[in-house]
């Protein structure tokens, strides 16, 4: 990023908010010379970890902090120690640091701004030098930004809020294994979202039983059918049972429809070993794509984007676990940077948001995920919660997945919403048809075909969504049964995460 | 059956008007269309026969539905599709692609299973109608 940068051009002038800090926290604090390297205890903004004068470097990674410091605690000396901490600091002066280039290893702060409308909250922003990480290790990056410094005590909660990742460091990872546009040319399948279901119940079907809903859900006009985050290998179902009568259910869906159709099958398992094993059978079988739960750790999803990538899978993540860290504003690290991180760790899918279904999802902040996953630049947009200009330099773009509570009903907000390149992932909205199961897909891809048909017509789909709908149903039982059943069901509750920029509206130029 | 490939097989079969209006919006996004035929439509067949190449710098949807109709008049027994190509950066791909003449009976498909050690199958999808040689294979 070009000098200064940052500061005039990632918070439009008209959004900042008055610096409330004294004016001596303004300019660097840093003890020079023999003086800063003094036994004893320092406090971390005079070394050297808040330097408001430095101009991040192109090649530097910045992360966005939340602060939010102990009542009584300066925020610049807290924003410090976050810098130190998941830096090179540790509590007192060590004489070591000066058998190093110690000052292009420090994390420097370099801004810190009050979080609007959240009093004792404070946005740090961070500068890291591209030398303090491995290449291509999401592991090493996560280890030094979220490592240690979440529990430190001066802070009452901390979030990583965003981070911008530099190209220097971005072609250092593989990113996904195959990409939305090698995916769809794979599925043969363009133009509109894919279609996409859970298999319910998530435990208790015996092998045999769990490949009819598969093969019910893509004769009736499903792309894919997918394993539950927690289906692995359990009594009343082992792993192979499953994979078996899947893959006669893809392929009999496939021969009675004559399009390609998929399964996710989770390999997700205790060990690696196990995980490549899992997947070897999946590939023998002729699977298009194989799915791993976000639990299983940073490097054993690399490590899985490497073996879809030399094995032609299609790699879909389920992001099993992410909300207990996610959700809350204060504390923990923003799903905007998950998505972020799995994007360099080389991952085709990830579920990111319905905004009308069931999971917490605030439209802003659902489209600024989106953006991450599937744009090759992101311009910063405050308003989505993206605070940073993100290159991504041709890195391959990730599907993003909707799922949780979402029905035909509701296909003209979901397009609207989500956009095309998509996969509307119905569980119930396709099991629980009345009519079953086929009719349940039918319904889904009736509806999803009638929309696109009409937003290419040029209509006002968003608004004429319902009428689209009802007409599609004239020639269509199971998607008029659907619109029946589901007609009422809407999901509106607060969200917990919002962005804390809204649009104001700006003087013309 | 019904071949369900393409992006609108589900819905009653395009008008040409409605066709014409996919066309429109095909054109209006900078793509060229590009009209394919078989009577091969094994679901991994990528390559359907080209009618001529992509159409180009082409305004008017009605060039693209004079060039279908005379594609309709000689492989009118076949399946006929529309493909949109986008030439972006980061795309450089299809963008749409849907069927718009069929023959008028779809045989389909038959699964074959191969058993093999253990209980894997190897499994093969086999158009009945591809048992004839091309050009004989609908009507």
């Amino acid at each position: 990023m070009p000098p200064n940068e940052l500061t005039t051009r990632s918070i439009p002038a008209n959004r900042r908010t008055p610096p409330q800090e004294s004016d001596m926290n303004m300019h660097s604090m840093t003890v020079r010379g023999k003086d800063r390297y003094k036994s004893g205890v320092l406090e971390y903004k005079k070394m050297g970890y808040w330097e408001p004068d430095y101009e991040p470097k192109d090649t530097d990674i910045i992360a966005l902090f939340r602060v939010t410091p102990q009542d009584g605690v300066d925020p610049i000396e807290a924003s410090a120690a976050v810098a130190g901490e998941s830096s090179t600091a540790t509590w007192t002066v060590v004489w070591t640091d000066r058998l190093t280039a110690a000052e292009k290893y420090r994390a420097k702060c370099f801004r810190v701004d009050p979080v609007p409308n959240s009093p004792g909250q404070y946005f740090a922003y961070i500068a890291y030098d591209l030398d303090l990480f491995e290449p291509g290790s999401i592991a090493n990056l996560s280890a030094s930004i979220i490592g240690n410094v979440f529990g430190f005590k001066p802070l009452k909660a901390l979030r990583l809020e965003d981070m911008r990742l530099p190209v220097a460091y971005v072609k250092t990872f593989q990113g996904p294994a195959t990409g939305i546009v090698v995916e769809r040319e794979r599925m043969d399948k363009f133009g509109r979202p894919l279609l996409g279901a859970t298999v319910k119940p998530k435990l208790g079907l015996s092998g045999r039983n769990y490949g009819r809903v598969v093969y019910e859900a893509l004769k009736g006009g499903l792309d894919f059918t997918k394993d539950d985050e927690n289906i692995n290998s359990q009594p009343f179902m082992h792993w192979r049972e499953r994979f078996l009568y899947c893959m006669e259910a893809v392929n009999k869906a496939q021969a009675a429809t004559g399009e390609i159709k998929g399964t996710y099958l989770n390999v997700t398992a205790g060990t690696m070993e196990d995980m490549y094993e899992r997947a070897e059978f999946a590939k023998e079988l002729g699977s298009v794509i194989i799915m791993i739960d976000l639990v299983i750790g940073y490097t054993a999803i690399q490590s899985m984007a490497k073996w879809a990538r030399r094995n032609d899978m299609i790699l879909h993540l389920h992001r099993a676990g992410h909300s207990t860290y996610t959700r809350q504003r204060s504390h923990g690290v923003s799903f905007r940077v998950i998505a972020k991180w799995m994007r360099l760790a080389g991952v085709d899918h990830i579920h990111a948001g319905t905004v009308v279904g069931k999971l917490e999802g605030d439209p802003a902040t659902t489209r600024g995920y989106y953006d991450i996953c599937r744009e090759d630049y992101n311009p910063m947009r405050l308003e989505h919660g993206v605070f940073f200009d993100q290159h991504w330099a041709s890195l391959n773009k990730l599907m993003p997945v909707a799922s949780g509570g979402i029905h035909a009903g509701q296909m003209h907000q979901l397009l609207d919403h989500l956009g095309e390149d998509v996969i509307l992932q119905f569980g119930g909205g396709t099991i629980g048809h009345p009519m079953g199961i086929q009719a349940g897909a039918t319904a889904n891809r009736v509806a999803l075909e009638a929309m696109i048909l009409a937003r290419n017509e040029g209509r006002d789909y968003l608004h004429e969504g319902p009428e689209i709908l009802a007409k599609a149903a004239e020639t269509c039982t199971p998607l008029k049964s659907a619109l029946e059943v589901w007609k009422d069901v809407t999901f509106n509750y607060e969200s917990t995460d919002m962005p804390d920029y809204v649009p104001t509206p700006s003087v013309a130029m | 059956m019904r071949i369900t490939q393409g992006c609108f097989s589900f819905l009653p079969d395009l008008t040409d008007e409605q066709i014409s209006r996919q066309v429109q919006y095909c054109l209006e996004n900078g793509w060229a269309v590009n009209i394919e035929f078989t009577d091969d439509p094994h679901p991994r067949n990528n390559f359907w026969e080209m009618w001529g190449l992509p159409m180009f710098d082409l305004r008017d949807a009605a060039g693209v539905m004079m060039e279908l109709n005379q594609c309709r008049k000689v492989y009118g027994d076949r399946y006929i599709r529309l493909s949109a190509f986008d030439s972006s950066h980061g795309w450089e791909s299809v963008r749409l692609s849907f069927i718009v003449n069929r023959p008028k009976e779809e045989p389909g498909f038959r699964l074959e299973r191969h058993e093999v050690a253990g209980r894997n199958i190897r499994y093969t999808t086999k158009s009945y109608a591809a048992d004839r040689p091309e050009g004989r294979r609908y009507g």
